[in-house]
């Protein structure tokens, strides 16, 4: 929980998913989901596609609501409630599959669009802000190009400073990699693994299980809706006890 | 040492000149040109002969003849002795004045339908689609005429007609509404809303500064309103609201005083708006879909509120796609005005078409009216190409 | 720490609250915020007041036998006037018992259309049958052979001249098209030249001047002495009008042909025309097919224009069956009726434009 300055401590759960059920329509997508994410926590979710673990992480900040259950991050309670929502959202930070950068915008624009908007910094300090990200992510000549100029990896990377620069507490990663050529995986991956390092807390939705290993605390296994397993990378991929995370595992670790 | 010369350096084969792409090219073209100018010539020697034969004059100088016919409305001063040239000009103000007029009310119901047409509400997307597939799928000629018609036919005589609010009459003669009476009083009212739009840009400067200094928001929207309304607003109560309308009374059998529009302007006016709205939703429709539903969720991510993603982030992108098409749509409706000849009301068209049959310079006219509309055509595709330019997304 | 659970999944529950039902269904779609709650109410108060009206005047109200105008005023509409003038509506001035040519044609075009919708026969099967299907109803709309009268084309009036004009206009219209769009991307500076001027002049003037400029200066431009039969001079002003617009819509399509299309048909040593028919024009064709749809909606309702030359097109017909002393004032009734004739075709051009843009959007076209 929270202590009385509302920060949350190293160790202590900042993410809490109590019993989380929903439904599109009639069809059950998520099923009694239950996680826990500690600060500082590094969690890998994988498994098939239709699994429900991009709407997982999607509830977190609500860009999909759960109709049963409890969601706690960072001591609030996600309810409709928009105070709780606006909240949470400034805590947490998403980077999306599609980078979803805005293309009307040059590059320093994004990065400075919501620390001016939403926690209404003046604009020279949100600038100072997102020149320091610019540069962490490894492309500071970059600030005044239109994101339509850059390659993919280096829109990815723009992406993640873009959440950054709201300084959250948590960063949730949605398939991040997948839309890249090959050879720009890499530098995304190097900035999530400086990242993590720094101390991070992340969820991440992947298929590089180069990075899980590297990177993950925990490793969560998710098939049809459920959380089926969860352990270290050590334990679950070399040791993986449920039959449908076996098979998951040789599909995607034969090569 | 000597340098090569430059005769054993060998260079690609000449072809003969029948087999050289570029002689062809030129020759092609001379062809096609000479085909053109043939096939011209013979219209225009065809044309001269036949006109010549009906002793008809070329060249515009009929311009300068008296035109002998009266026009039923005018924005200037036209008397059945002015010029042709000046029945002209009527025609053309009558023209640009129905399309302007249509092009700002289409534009305010086009996008209040396209924005409903995306309402959750499943009765309002419901009906907005009723309304745009409707208008949409029948002829405007038969829309206008159904609603001239109407007016006409269908509407009351002056003596009983339809009041949908006061001091507004609904008759076969038209629509009379009540007029404001000039008074002094409202040179100061002007200035005053002068004052508050310097006054509104001033504040929304000053605030955007003040933004970018400190990070604190300012509701220089709703500031600015105030000022554009309320200081007018001010100077209105003080001088003792000197607001006295004219009118409409009926004197006999029409109305006297308070201004008034013929059924003819009221129904092209009302077709053109309709039949246009119906298109303009549409593309405001497809603008906002164009924008990628990840947009706004990249924007609620970073926690902007629903207002500010769809202002900052959403209709910056939707007004990119939405402009070009909604370009076109006016240069439909300023086009297709040119129907009121089919209801007789007295625009560009209709005047040219009169002055045609009166002295048979069929030629002349065409050219004419041709000549005005793609003026204005190529002014709107003009401005169109520059708020492209202006606009378009940075691309690699 | 593992956590294995079952190996088989967990079963799936019921939603909460009921998410199927007509009551959940309002909740949601109507009234889910104070605004839609709102809205809903001005919109069903709207539905009130206009439905209960047209209702009483088109069904309640309405009086469907009647001999003569005077019998048939009311507070509905009078159906008899349509019954009476049906076949004048319709048809115009054609010879009464031969109408069942005009009727003919008519079932031809509307078979034309629907058997061009169906996908198996695209390709030159389809072609021969509009060709046929063409040279039938020339033959059926002039007469002269087979034991029909010679109806001279001032009698063509209606229906059938509105399809003839529509669709005799896109169909040659369309080669005409193609040459501009070949010719607007040409690299000959002259060729351009002329077709630029051509598409760009046509699109930017009414088509009420183009149906003038034809109805007045086509009869000056022939040799003395040469006439040339009005409906022939509304026609070819809709070809003339028709081809700078799908000039436009094909030159999209030749835009969106990726340029290793040209380069693979080059280095295998076609010609330019070779090139053309073979390679860039199907593939443009069928990329447009959307957008050529919707032009041809629009030249449909275009046809109702030739009003204001003097000929008698579904909307002229319709006018002049307005003007008879017994029958006056039924001004509502005429164009209700024609209105849902336009509707019907337009509509379902239009639904069927949509539905081959959602396949192709889906990339289901080869």
């Amino acid at each position: 929980m929270a202590d009385a300055t509302g920060e949350t401590q190293a160790g202590q759960q900042i993410i809490e998913l109590r019993h989380v059920d929903k439904w599109y329509g009639e069809f059950q997508v998520l099923k009694d989901i239950n996680l826990e994410v500690a600060k500082g926590e590094r969690v890998v979710v994988c498994g098939p596609s239709g699994s429900g673990k991009s709407t997982m992480i999607r509830c977190i900040n609500r860009l999909e609501e759960h109709q049963r259950g409890q969601i706690i991050v960072a001591g609030i309670e996600l309810t409709s409630d928009i105070k709780n929502i606006d909240a949470i959202r400034r805590e947490v930070g998403m980077v999306f599959q599609q980078f979803n950068l805005f293309p009307h915008l040059t590059v320093l624009e994004n990065l400075v669009l919501a620390p001016v908007w939403v926690r209404k910094q003046p604009r020279r300090e949100a600038e100072e802000t997102a020149r320091m990200y610019l540069e962490r992510v490894r492309i500071p000549d970059q600030a005044n190009k239109y994101p339509g100029q850059l390659s993919g990896g280096q829109q990815q990377r723009v992406a993640i400073a873009r959440s950054l620069c709201m300084k959250p507490e948590i960063m949730l990663f949605d398939e991040p990699t997948s839309a890249l050529d090959p050879e720009m995986i890499k530098e995304v991956l190097d900035v999530m693994i400086e990242l993590a390092q720094e101390g991070m807390t992340m969820v991440c939705v992947t298929h590089e299980m180069g990075f899980a290993r590297t990177v993950g605390d925990t490793i969560v296994f998710m098939d049809r809706g459920e959380i089926v397993e969860r352990g270290s990378p050590q334990e679950l991929f070399a040791n993986p006890k449920n039959d449908r995370t076996k098979l998951f595992l040789s599909q995607i670790l034969a090569h | 040492m000597a340098s090569p010369s430059t005769d054993s350096i060998p260079r690609p084969a000449r072809p003969p000149f029948w087999r050289n792409p570029a002689v062809r090219g030129v020759f092609y073209q001379l062809l096609f040109i000479a085909v053109v100018v043939a096939v011209g010539g013979f219209l225009v020697h065809n044309t001269l002969v036949n006109l010549g034969r009906q002793n008809i004059a070329t060249g515009f100088g009929f311009l300068h003849r008296e035109a002998s016919f009266a026009i039923g409305e005018s924005l200037i001063a036209y008397a059945p002795s002015d010029t042709y040239a000046r029945a002209f000009l009527v025609g053309l103000i009558n023209t640009l004045y129905v399309a302007v007029l249509g092009i700002v009310l289409a534009t305010v119901l086009g996008t209040v339908i396209g924005i409903a047409r995306l309402s959750r509400n499943w009765l309002v997307a419901k009906l907005t689609l009723v309304y745009v597939e409707t208008f949409r799928n029948i002829p405007l000629a038969l829309q206008l005429l159904f609603w001239w018609t109407f007016l006409r036919e269908g509407a009351p005589s002056p003596r009983q007609a339809w009041r949908p609010l006061p001091g507004v009459f609904v008759s076969d003669r038209g629509l009379e509404f009540p007029l404001p009476q000039s008074n002094p009083a409202h040179l100061w009212i002007f200035l005053a809303f002068v004052v508050g739009l310097a006054g509104a840009v001033a504040v929304s400067g000053w605030a955007r500064r003040r933004q970018m200094a400190t990070g604190v928001q300012f509701p220089s929207g709703w500031v600015g309103l105030a000022l554009i309304v309320g200081l007018p607003l001010l100077v209105f109560l003080t001088a003792g609201t000197p607001l006295a309308f004219d009118w409409p009374a009926l004197k006999g059998f029409n109305f006297a005083g308070g201004g008034s529009v013929s059924p003819e302007f009221a129904a092209l006016l009302f077709g053109l708006t309709i039949y246009t709205a119906s298109f303009i939703a549409e593309i405001v429709r497809a603008g906002i879909l164009s924008v990628s539903w990840g947009q706004s969720e990249a924007a609620s991510a970073l926690g902007l509120r629903p207002g500010l993603t769809m202002r900052l982030v959403v209709l910056p992108q939707a007004l990119r796609v939405i402009i070009p098409p909604i370009t076109s749509q006016y240069l439909n409706l300023t086009k297709n005005s040119s129907l009121a000849v089919i209801i007789g009301y007295p625009d560009l068209v209709s005047i040219a078409n009169t002055t045609m049959n009166q002295t048979g310079q069929a030629v002349e006219g065409i050219a004419l009216i041709m000549a005005v509309y793609l003026a204005i055509s190529l002014t709107i595709a003009l401005s169109m190409n520059l708020y492209n330019r202006a606009v378009a997304l940075v691309e690699r | 720490m593992t956590d294995a659970t079952q190996d088989l999944p967990l079963p799936a529950e019921r939603p909460p609250t009921p998410s199927a039902g007509i009551v959940s269904w309002l909740r949601v779609n109507l009234f889910n915020s104070i605004g839609n709650t709102l809205l809903t109410l001005v919109a069903a108060w709207f539905l009130a007041m206009t439905i209960p009206r047209l209702v009483r005047w088109a069904v309640i109200d309405a009086i469907w036998h009647a001999d003569s105008g005077r019998a048939c005023r009311g507070d509905g509409a009078c159906w008899a006037f349509i019954g009476e003038k049906l076949r004048f509506i319709l048809f115009g001035r054609f010879p009464y018992a031969e109408q069942w040519r005009p009727l003919f044609v008519v079932l031809i075009f509307i078979g034309l259309i629907l058997a061009s919708c169906d996908r198996r026969i695209w390709g030159r099967r389809l072609v021969l049958l509009w060709l046929v299907g063409l040279a039938l109803v020339g033959v059926l709309m002039w007469g002269g052979i087979l034991g029909m009268s010679y109806v001279e084309t001032d009698l063509w009036n209606g229906l059938p001249l509105t399809l003839i004009l529509a669709v005799v206009g896109m169909a040659l219209a369309f080669p005409l098209a193609i040459l501009l769009a070949l010719g607007r991307r040409s690299q000959l500076p002259a060729v351009r030249a002329i077709c630029v001027a051509y598409i760009e002049l046509i699109r930017g003037v009414p088509l009420i001047t183009v149906l003038f400029m034809a109805s007045v200066m086509l009869p000056l431009f022939l040799p003395t002495g040469m006439t040339i039969d009005k409906l022939l001079r509304a026609q070819i002003a809709f070809i003339l009008f028709a081809a700078a617009y799908l000039a436009e819509v094909v030159r999209g399509g030749l835009q969106a042909i990726p340029k290793g299309q040209i380069e693979a048909a080059d280095a295998l040593g076609l010609g330019y025309w070779q090139r053309t028919r073979l390679i860039v024009l199907p593939q443009a064709l069928a990329l447009v097919i959307p957008p050529l749809v919707n032009t041809f909606i629009g030249t449909f309702k275009d046809t109702s224009l030739v009003i204001v030359i003097g000929l008698f097109d579904l909307l002229g017909t319709a006018n002049a069956a307005l003007t008879d002393a017994n029958w006056r004032g039924f001004f509502a009734e005429a164009y209700v009726f024609i209105a849902a004739i336009y509707f019907s075709f337009c509509f379902f051009m239009s639904r069927y434009s949509q539905m081959l843009e959602r396949e192709f959007n889906k990339g289901g076209r080869r």
